[in-house]
């Protein structure tokens, strides 16, 4: 079996990499294949990315507040590019207030990681949702 | 600092004391940890003696407060004299909302501005630019022609307030809107006070609001110096920010360094412009972190003090002892800051405060509680403003001039930290064969800050990771628990309404003008000329942030960033 492809993505205008450079590099250590898009890229570049290297997880780092723009941009032009959302894990870090995790999550995000996070914490979420979203992308598939 | 004989009985009374006293001691219990660090992983003895500052002189080393090398402060009265200015860092919406915003900070007994601007903005772009969407006056104000200024400052008289602009690739764009409000307001161009971040060193390091490449960025910071010690001589032209390094991950040892190597360099450029270097001086301000490790941040500022003025007393031959002084501005540690059990983070920022206090700031701004979260709250900025006004007025703190002096763990602290900066600015400066300002531009082309600043956030990281450094209500003393704090928004509708005025300024504005003003600022740039009369005229004839900064990306093209995780 391949390793588990991990996207990490600056998306925006925002410089904050601290966060998104610390959990590249820890789930690498974990045994991901991860792959960092760099500063400040548009959602057009993320999506294309994110399909180019069929990742399996999208890690979006924001600490704008812009992310209820942003994030659902990178998801329709994953589909756009020829991509499926529902096989790939989407994850949103960073500045997110917490008043905001239902409609991220309505417009399909899987989790949302804030400052403090323990990032064993993301390896686990990571090991049990790609397999399961992949399955159940191919149940609808097949249904 | 003490006579032999008086030292060499000291250590045998240490030896002593280890031995009669502590090792019967240790074997009931011994100590909490193996080995007891600071944030730098410099790691603290148990007690500290006149024997560890016995190589200190106290009038070489620290000597009184307004006197060379300046270890106790700047000024000889210090907060007996006037208090630190408070300084909270605010902005967000349209210039309308963040105009209200001043205002009732001010009235809450703010004595100093500082502008926090949108993400556009910083990054030199117009609300209506298609990178701008889903940005424009989220994390700062939204500001695209001299109109929003004028907004911005409506009913702010210029030479009462003093202002600071945290803006980086266009600081010489905002400051010409500042200059452009001062004409209006009919306040003299020399009384103006307050301070442009302007330090694009830093960007490159760690904080990435990033347009420009490394030389032309410092070929108009340099500009800016030029022009501004003739027509702006009070205002501050440069904030040399070590807050950023820090926040992107670095220890306090480094942010101490880098930042000090950075001053050296924009010194180093102003003078191979011939920029008489006491003239300048005097407007260079510096800006650091205060974190959570108490004696090491109040170390750290000491030791930046007496670098700097045997810097520019010594290595750049800068006359008046005025040219000496550090002069900073303090944040508390935006990174210390904990979602997890937010009101925790009101006693983080009152040490952190109290560290910057006590280390002799010249401003300060502590953070507020729910910023893991999003922009503060009206309650959560006025208890960090309240934070200050506790410790100015209640603690003590102020009455007397740096009380830390003459601890041995401090002052040892102190020293220790100037050594290893030192080491850090020798390694950039042979980098740069001799040259401080080649070092670091080499250290930026070879990505040596992004590696060492990364380094350090991994390795804290792990230490976290691993339970080793605790983080109370993160990594120990965890709760489940239902978070009721309220939570600023910004209205939705500010991108459009900025748009809209935008649209309308372009519309009404005199576009010949702003043509033959854009022209000149190519022609500046591309003769090598100095850039900042032609800015000025380009801002008061309405010409947009993001159309200025479009003429000098044509002329120097853009930078992006290595992808070194």
């Amino acid at each position: 079996m391949r390793k588990i492809r991990v996207l990490v993505a600056k998306v925006g205008l925002d410089g904050h990499d601290r966060g998104a450079k610390v959990v590249a590099r820890f789930l690498r250590d974990a045994g991901f294949e991860v792959i960092y898009t760099g500063l400040h890229r548009t959602p057009q570049e993320v999506a294309m990315a994110a399909v180019q290297e069929d990742a399996d997880v999208v890690g979006i780092s924001l600490h704008s507040g812009a992310h209820m723009t942003l994030v659902p941009k990178v998801i329709n032009y994953i589909k756009e590019y020829g991509g499926d959302p529902d096989e790939i894990v989407i994850l949103v870090g960073g500045i997110i207030p917490e008043d905001e995790f239902d409609e991220l999550k309505a417009k399909g995000v899987d989790g949302i990681f804030i400052p403090g996070t323990p990032i064993a914490e993301i390896v686990e979420f990571i090991k049990e949702m790609v397999p399961k979203k992949k399955e159940k992308a191919r149940l609808k598939k097949t249904a | 600092m003490f006579d032999e004989e008086k030292l060499k009985e000291i250590k045998e009374k240490r030896q002593e004391w280890e031995k009669s006293c502590l090792e019967p001691f240790m074997k009931k219990g011994g100590e909490r940890q193996e080995k007891f660090e600071n944030l730098s992983w410099v790691e603290i003895k148990n007690v500290y003696d006149p024997a560890d500052i016995a190589h200190l002189d106290y009038i070489r080393d620290i000597n009184y407060p307004g006197e060379y090398p300046f270890t106790r402060g700047v000024y000889p009265t210090m907060y007996r004299g006037r208090l630190w200015t408070m300084r909270q860092f605010s902005g967000f919406g349209t210039a309308e909302d963040t105009n209200e915003r001043w205002k009732l900070l001010l009235k809450e007994g703010q004595t100093g501005l500082s502008t926090a601007f949108d993400f556009p903005t910083l990054m030199g772009l117009d609300s209506d630019d298609p990178l701008s969407d889903g940005e424009v006056g989220k994390v700062g104000v939204a500001i695209d022609t001299l109109k929003d200024f004028e907004i911005l400052f409506d009913g702010i008289p210029l030479d009462k307030v003093s202002t600071s602009f945290t803006i980086n690739p266009p600081a010489g764009i905002i400051l010409a809107m500042y200059v452009a409000i001062g004409d209006m307001q009919g306040v003299p161009r020399e009384q103006l006070r307050g301070t442009i971040q302007n330090d694009m060193l830093k960007e490159f390091h760690a904080q990435n609001t990033l347009v420009l490449p490394p030389e032309p960025s410092i070929k108009i910071i340099t500009d800016i110096f030029e022009w501004g010690v003739e027509v702006v001589p009070k205002f501050n032209l440069i904030s040399i920010s070590g807050y950023h390094i820090r926040e992107a991950g670095s220890t306090a040892v480094q942010e101490l360094a880098f930042t000090i190597a950075d001053g050296m360099a924009y010194v180093e450029a102003a003078i191979e412009r011939g920029i008489d270097i006491d003239k300048l001086a005097p407007q260079l301000s510096f800006f650091f972190n205060s974190h959570n490790n108490f004696f090491e941040e109040i170390a750290k500022f000491r030791a930046a003090r007496r670098m700097w003025a045997k810097i520019m007393r010594d290595e750049y031959g800068a006359k008046n002892p005025r040219s000496w002084w550090l002069k900073f501005h303090t944040q508390t540690a935006g990174c210390s800051l904990t979602a997890q059990q937010p009101l925790n983070n009101i006693v983080r920022t009152t040490i952190q405060a109290m560290a910057a206090v006590i280390g002799g700031t010249q401003s300060l701004h502590t953070n507020s509680f729910d910023e893991a979260w999003a922009l503060p709250s009206e309650e959560a900025v006025r208890v960090a403003l309240r934070t200050q006004q506790i410790i100015a007025f209640e603690s003590g703190i102020p009455d007397t001039i740096d009380p830390l002096a003459g601890s041995y763990y401090v002052e040892w602290l102190t020293d220790k930290m100037e050594k290893l900066a030192w080491n850090y600015i020798e390694r950039i400066r042979k980098m740069g064969e001799g040259s401080v300002l080649r070092g670091v531009l080499q250290g930026i082309e070879t990505g040596f800050f992004i590696k060492e600043i990364s380094n350090a956030a991994a390795s804290f990281q792990r230490e976290v990771e691993e339970g080793k450094r605790i983080i109370v209500g993160v990594n120990k003393y965890t709760i489940e628990e239902q978070l009721k704090i309220p939570i600023l928004k910004v209205d939705p509708e500010v991108q459009r309404k900025q748009i809209e005025r935008l649209k309308k300024v372009k519309a009404e504005r005199d576009n010949k003008a702003v043509k033959d003003a854009l022209d000149w600022i190519r022609n500046a740039s591309e003769n090598n000329e100095n850039v900042m009369p032609a800015i000025l005229e380009a801002v008061k004839a309405y010409a947009s942030v993001g159309e200025i900064m479009g003429v000098l990306k044509e002329v120097y093209g853009t930078y992006k960033k290595p992808i070194i995780i």
